[in-house]
């Protein structure tokens, strides 16, 4: 922190009175804060409001048709769920291994910075980057094509960052008595670990695993790229797919159909406002548990 | 014996991001660097012409398109965004701050293509209305990002402002200074290394977002002369062209994605020393603040 003081120059009387200077300013800030927050809520309103009155259950149970204009999402749906369970399978193990290992095995040191600076640059890296590393890496030099694999894959890539910090967060904030415990209990390092610490970190864990999923389910550079724009429905792990991202993309984009898009745009803001509201709900309630 | 294994295994999982990192920047830059090299990298970079048909690669243009929507995208989200902070970490009350904390935070995750469509159903008809132009522009592209990066400078802004100690506003009100003062004097200078990793974490993200971008920028390979004319970004750049491209043309995108990486890459490395090293009052020597940091790094 820096230890500025005021400088004395500034201490000079001023024109208007603090206290009036002070309503302008608390004024002017509120007022800002209001336009914010109103206009989030407002296109999450607007999309709703929009969209909600086309999502039928056949809307959400149909293929489309005639390239999106009739029918409905399911495949979009599936794809989605495909690409986002392989991206948590591949990020979850790595994320949680990382933290595990930065937390319990290195405490500071040049290793968990190098570490810490590498996810952090990670996290910075534009998602069309990762797209189209997906598409050299995954789709050509490994041969996996346009795949539910290989844009799981890159989405595991992308959300690594996210999981590794609240992982980390959530490892580090288990108190060390819960290890000293276990050791005196004749634990070994790993049983106190796996038996202690993991299960009193989980909600944390579990916060940034669910983050990841939002992440993914909104991501579009980084998939249309890597798992292709087929409207089929996806079978196998080698099979394309389109996410509800990039349909709702093609089909604004295109000017296919809009009342579909809308309906498309519904749905994913929908699920997307669940997910982070469980993922902010748990975080609450682990930060509640050892604070 | 087991427990060896298990911290070696745990070892090479912890690299796994840094892998990532260097598996990424070695497979851009293999695709990227032969045109890099071909074309020259002050013609790539200054050449004003993009015809990739023809062979010509230059990304002034774009360079000058992701710069003016990202000043744009600052000139709006951030005083918004830090007004917004300032008013959850300082002046809302609990319960107020309770409701709106969350508020934010779930709506920053919002995809950025539904960002991109309000911008075409609303904002893109409004501007080409009232202000001409064809619609999709800087400023539309401006507004667009402005709002998408509220949520990322708010975050950090908030836990910049939550980080100064609860002594110094206890100080500055006991030295007679209003709520204002106090925030404008004390709380603020205290936090800056925070709120300037914020601002240029932002920064970033407006730079690099894509698909948002492409809906609302309009796309021509220009140099922008007003806020109402439309422009290409470098994200843009990519994500548009690498459907059909093939040959030289698709290593010319790589070689955009170089030019983005870096830049990107570059404002993370400003973001984590300004946090990490807050500004000191007095000034030591460059050579002693460069010998301290070897030190710190050899431990």
């Amino acid at each position: 922190m820096s230890t500025t003081s005021p400088s004395l120059g500034r201490m000079s009387p001023p024109l208007v009175a603090p206290r009036v200077t002070q309503i302008v300013a608390k004024t002017l800030l509120w007022a800002a804060t209001a336009l914010t927050v109103g206009v989030l809520v407002f296109i999450v309103a607007f999309v709703l409001r929009r969209g909600l009155p086309y999502v039928t259950g056949d809307f959400l149970t149909e293929a489309p048709r005639d390239m999106g204009r009739a029918g409905g999402i399911l495949p979009m749906i599936v794809g989605t769920l495909y690409v986002t369970a392989v991206a948590v399978a591949v990020a979850t193990p790595l994320g949680l291994g990382t933290a595990i290992y930065l937390t319990e095995y290195t405490r500071g040191g040049f290793l968990t910075r190098v570490v810490r600076f590498g996810a952090e640059c990670l996290a910075g890296v534009p998602s069309i980057i990762f797209g189209l590393f997906g598409f050299v890496f995954f789709v050509i030099t490994l041969g996996m094509g346009w795949s539910v694999l290989a844009g799981g894959l890159t989405l595991a890539f992308m959300i690594l960052p996210t999981v590794i910090r609240t992982a980390e967060e959530a490892v580090k904030s288990v108190p060390p008595q819960y290890r000293e415990v276990a050791y005196t209990l004749g634990a070994s390092k790993w049983q106190a670990i796996v038996k202690v610490v993991l299960p009193s970190a989980l909600p944390g864990i579990l916060t940034g695993i669910i983050l990841g999923i939002g992440r993914s389910l909104s991501e579009t550079a980084a998939v249309i790229f890597t798992a292709g724009s087929s409207l089929k429905m996806p079978v196998s792990l080698f099979d394309p797919a389109r996410t509800m991202s990039v349909h709702f993309y093609l089909l604004a984009r295109e000017g296919i159909s809009m009342p579909k898009a809308y309906a498309t745009a519904a749905v994913l803001v929908l699920a997307i406002l669940v997910i982070n509201a469980t993922a902010y709900g748990l975080m609450h309630r682990f930060m509640k548990r050892f604070s | 014996m087991r427990a060896a294994l298990v911290r070696r295994a745990l070892q090479m999982i912890a690299f796994s991001a840094i892998g990532v990192l260097a598996l990424i920047t070695v497979f851009i830059v293999r695709e990227g660097a032969p045109v890099l090299y071909k074309t020259g990298v002050g013609h790539f970079l200054f050449g004003g012409a993009w015809r990739p048909l023809e062979g010509e690669f230059g990304i002034w243009p774009m360079i000058v398109g992701s710069t003016v929507v990202t000043i744009g995208a600052l000139a709006i989200g951030v005083p918004l965004a830090l007004a917004c902070a300032i008013v959850l970490a300082e002046l809302a009350p609990p319960r107020a701050r309770a409701l709106l904390k969350p508020t934010i935070e779930l709506l920053a995750g919002i995809p950025s293509v539904v960002y991109g469509f309000m911008g075409v159903v609303l904002l893109v008809p409004w501007i080409r209305e009232h202000l001409g132009g064809p619609g999709p522009s800087v400023l539309a592209a401006s507004v667009i990002l402005g709002i998408m990066i509220m949520p990322t400078i708010i975050g950090i802004s908030i836990d910049a402002l939550q980080a100064v100690p609860r002594s110094y506003r206890e100080g500055s009100r006991a030295l007679g200074a209003t709520e204002w003062q106090t925030i404008r004097m004390v709380v603020l200078p205290a936090a800056r290394s925070g709120l300037v990793a914020a601002v240029i974490l932002g920064m970033g993200r407006a730079l690099g977002e894509t698909m948002a971008v492409i809906m609302v920028a309009g796309n021509s390979v220009r140099v922008p002369h007003a806020i109402t004319d439309p422009v290409r970004t470098l994200t843009a750049n990519i994500a548009l062209e690498m459907g059909y491209a093939s040959g030289d043309h698709a290593r010319a995108l790589f070689a955009t994605a170089i030019v983005l990486f870096v830049i990107v890459m570059a404002l993370n490395s400003l973001a984590s020393l300004a946090r990490r090293r807050p500004r000191r009052r007095t000034r030591r020597p460059l050579w002693r603040r460069a010998l301290g940091a070897l030190s710190r790094g050899a431990r």
